[in-house]
């Protein structure tokens, strides 16, 4: 064991090497043993001190994970004799490469900016493909919320609250309101299509209990809706199955209903 | 769902997101692997499942780190999509999936402060940084688990500078050689005070063995 590489251990693991100490010490890893029991038991400690930052994240967070890893495909496992250490990344660590592999890696070693900025490029394309999932400016170029669909713009609020009902098949529903966009949208998720000849209706319960058309959907799927009409005033939003035509109220009852509580306008 | 079939029975909720972090003993570390393992599958479900056991002590860790709620949430994006992608690669038998997870959470937090050009961090003093991370008005309360606490015990038992260096490494991203000026230690300790930082906190909890 190299004593002087095995003592960037604790460094390594709370990311506190600059690139060079980490690339060495990557290179060193996967042909030492001890060095690699120590990385992993000192990342279990590391791991802990995170429980006490712990803060919940804001809604939009979760939104756009699940919206846009719908357009990621996971990697295919590793299959090479050489198991790596962290597998963190698939163009990270040179550790985490088959030997062969890894003197092609040291060559094209690029500097963290570059990895930044491909990192960028990526998560700009996962924001166009996902439909428009956007609720940050990844390239601070503020007129891009000027591009967006309302719909967009209620889902990309700072305000925005919503209300998810998952259902045993796998579907699930969300409402996700704006009271400074004055607008909610309803997403769907894999939904099952509407019985034929019928549509599913959309519908904003206001508060003395009535409930008004918001719009429609003629398909199951996955769907982005703005609902028509006040849905700042809204106490909830139903879906009913209803003639492909629409109705002006309700024929059946809800096959979901969203609480929304108070809007916070 | 299933439109010709009765009203849904699920009570409508105030989302996901709002569900209280499951502490560790909440969630298994078996079943967070498991969550891995089927994401790594594709299995957006388990994902989503994954997500809600972690994404406190993610984001947590991001808002530590790069203190703008605003970038940690960008960070905190990044990571989990990253995880998801990566997924299949989680080995269980290196490690816990929570340790897996956090360790890519805060790699990306660190390439996030030293990549951006880091005057509005850089210049303010260690002194000033640390007492604001804790009263960040911005946050909202930290969600104290028994698990949190034990942290917080084992810390104490650490030396003063053990700590420090720790601190100013893992929440604050700083690297061992910057510590070492921080802290006035020679040049080359502050990775030493680390490591036996962590080591303690390791032998303490009793987890990694």
């Amino acid at each position: 064991m190299n004593e002087s590489l095995h003592a960037l251990s604790g460094a390594y693991v709370v990311d506190a090497l600059d690139d060079e100490e980490r690339a060495t010490f990557e290179q060193h890893l996967p042909g030492c043993l001890d060095c690699q029991r120590e990385v992993s038991s000192l990342r279990e400690a590391t791991a802990l001190l995170a429980d006490d930052a712990a803060l919940t994240p804001p809604p939009a967070l979760r939104v756009s994970v699940l919206a846009g890893i719908k357009t990621i495909r996971p990697l295919a496992p590793e299959t090479g004799r050489h198991a790596s250490i962290t597998n963190l990344d698939a163009d990270g660590p040179a550790a985490q490469q088959p030997a062969d592999e890894r003197a092609a890696k040291v060559l094209t070693f690029r500097p963290r900016g570059a990895r930044f900025a491909r990192m960028l490029v990526a998560a700009a394309a996962v924001v166009a493909v996902a439909g428009g999932v956007v609720y940050h400016p990844w390239t601070g170029d503020s007129s891009q919320s000027s591009h967006l669909s309302a719909a967009d713009q209620v889902l990309a609020a700072s305000d925005a609250q919503q209300h998810s009902i998952e259902f045993n098949d796998g579907s699930s529903a969300t409402v996700v309101r704006s009271a400074k966009e004055g607008h909610a949208v309803l997403l769907t998720q894999k939904m099952a299509a509407p019985p034929s000849g019928k549509a599913f209706e959309l519908w904003l319960r206001d508060a003395q209990g009535v409930m008004k058309p918001a719009g429609m959907m003629t398909t199951g799927g996955d769907h982005k809706v703005l609902l028509k009409g006040n849905s700042l005033k809204a106490t909830g939003v139903g879906i009913t199955v209803e003639p492909k035509a629409g109705s002006d109220t309700p024929s059946s009852e809800p096959i979901a209903m969203f609480e929304l509580g108070k809007s916070n306008a | 769902m299933n439109p010709t079939g009765p009203a849904s029975s699920e009570p409508p909720h105030g989302g996901l997101a709002s569900v209280p972090e499951p502490t560790q003993a909440g969630s298994t570390a078996a079943d967070l692997a498991q969550l891995l393992r089927l994401s790594g599958r594709g299995d957006e479900a388990a994902f989503a499942q994954l997500y809600d056991a972690t994404c406190a002590r993610a984001y947590g860790l991001a808002v530590r780190v790069v203190r703008d709620p605003s970038q940690a949430e960008e960070v905190a994006q990044e990571a989990f999509l990253e995880i998801w992608r990566t997924a299949s690669r989680f080995d269980a038998a290196k490690g816990s999936a929570v340790s897996w997870i956090l360790t890519l959470v805060h790699r990306k937090a660190v390439d996030r402060v030293r990549s951006a050009e880091a005057s509005t961090r850089r210049d303010t003093t260690y002194h000033q940084s640390s007492q604001t991370v804790e009263h960040d008005s911005t946050a909202e309360a930290a969600q104290a688990s028994m698990e949190a606490r034990r942290v917080r015990q084992a810390m104490d038992s650490l030396t003063q500078v053990q700590r420090e260096a720790l601190e100013l490494a893992y929440f604050k991203g700083y690297t061992h050689t910057e510590v070492a000026k921080m802290l006035d230690l020679p040049v080359g300790t502050a990775k030493t005070r680390i490591r036996d930082g962590l080591i303690r906190l390791r032998d303490t909890m009793g987890v990694g063995q």
